[in-house]
């Protein structure tokens, strides 16, 4: 139950954007990409999700482990926070939705339309479809955008509970989360040709 | 797969959620028709079957879009790929739901709106019959087109110039199947044929469906 990549490149819209990825998450761990707008964070998880082919290396991980959130909250306006989350909860075989809603503190929101939430408010119910998944890889794509340091403090100790059960955590941010323990990795050493650039250098 | 089912259809009958509009719309268009062509009474129970089933499938064409494009802005859509559901069945369970709101009405409508169009007495069976076996494969059919068409903006008038060629097998057999059974003979042979498309569809579409919502998803 682990989550090996290896040598893997990407592309986004027919052009390479990164290179000679690799690397290797245990449970327990966390993986955070860094780089600058552009240098394909969001393209690198899309990938690691299965929703993009990759253009070489391997990615072996079991789809049945993973759980992906990306820029868009995927809320249904005309539903309760409540229904979202346990449509999501029986999507993925799940029927508890309290660890989930105490750990965003989502309790005294759980009965109103997810319309008429604020930008944080959609955010914390749409993270809250990480524990409420089960699943033991989370794979997340700006998850503070919007959030005020309470909420990000939320997500924080969520994730940090996760990996002390033995899950894992792949996350693209520009913030720091403050996970101390976790493998950060600078995307832009990976871009297409920054690798033979180095080389040469050190001939 | 059910709690998709469930969740869409409770989407549907909130406010925006569209349900009902598709027998508006074939209600006006049928009235529409028979103030066009005005008091000829046999004239109008001639055209009366092809009418209500070309009224059917432009009723099913409104909503066409909403399909997939719904799913698609919210991000949604994204997560039910990743999800443990395989996409050919949330692609079932869209056009279930899709044909639960908008076929199934307009089979309990057609017998009422085809006395607006003067139709047979043996006909309101037939009508309300063929519609019932048919508008699954316009929703199926539908759902196929609107995977094709997925965030394409403002797509919905190629979905429509997509989808509409691929109504006419149904729309044929249908309309003859009604016709038949308003002249009071035996439509045996054509409800076989229709409901041979239907079948068909089910089995086929859902996978085409799914590749191509894939492939758009990228």
């Amino acid at each position: 139950m682990s989550l090996n990549v290896s040598d893997l490149s990407i592309s986004r819209g027919g052009v390479k954007v990164l290179e000679g990825m690799g690397f290797t998450t245990i449970p327990g761990q966390a993986v955070i990409f860094r780089g600058p707008n552009g240098i394909g964070k969001t393209t690198l998880l899309r990938t690691l999700a299965g929703l993009q082919p990759v253009l070489g290396g391997r990615i072996e991980v079991d789809p049945e482990n993973l759980v992906y959130s990306g820029h868009l909250d995927g809320l249904k306006a005309m539903l309760s926070v409540g229904e979202n989350l346990a449509f999501w909860a029986s999507v993925y075989g799940n029927r508890d939705i309290t660890e989930a809603v105490k750990a965003f503190e989502l309790n005294k929101l759980l009965e109103r339309l997810a319309g008429t939430l604020s930008a944080g408010q959609k955010r914390r119910t749409s993270l809250a479809r990480f524990p409420v998944s089960g699943r033991s890889i989370w794979i997340a794509d700006e998850p503070t955008v919007s959030l005020d340091s309470k909420a990000a403090n939320m997500f924080k100790r969520c994730v940090e509970q996760h990996l002390e059960l033995g899950g894992m955590a792949i996350i693209a941010t520009h913030v720091d989360i403050g996970l101390p323990a976790a493998i950060e990795i600078d995307l832009s050493l990976h871009k297409p040709g920054v690798e033979k650039m180095r080389k040469i250098h050190e001939v | 797969m059910g709690a998709l089912v469930s969740r869409d259809l409770k989407l549907a009958v909130r406010a925006g959620g569209g349900f009902g509009l598709g027998v508006a719309f074939f209600l006006i268009l049928v009235s529409m028709v028979s103030f066009g062509v005005g008091p000829q009474g046999d004239l109008l129970s001639r055209i009366s079957t092809g009418m209500l089933w070309v009224g059917a499938i432009l009723s099913c064409l409104l909503s066409l879009d909403r399909i997939f494009a719904l799913d698609w802005e919210d991000g949604s859509l994204e997560l039910l790929a990743t999800s443990p559901l395989p996409l050919e069945l949330v692609v079932l369970a869209k056009a279930l739901v899709h044909w639960l709101t908008t076929g199934l009405p307009l089979v309990f409508a057609s017998p009422i709106f085809g006395a607006l169009l003067n139709l047979e007495g043996p006909g309101y069976i037939a009508i309300a019959f063929s519609l019932l076996v048919g508008t699954p494969a316009l929703s199926m059919i539908g759902a196929f087109g609107a995977a094709l068409t997925v965030g394409i903006k403002r797509g919905g008038l190629l979905l429509s110039l997509l989808v509409l060629p691929f109504y006419v097998p149904t729309l044929i057999f249908g309309a003859l199947m009604a016709r038949t059974g308003a002249n009071g003979s035996d439509y045996t042979s054509y409800l076989l044929l229709l409901s041979g498309i239907t079948c068909g569809t089910i089995a086929l579409l859902p996978f085409a469906a799914a590749a191509v919502l894939k492939i758009n998803l990228r």
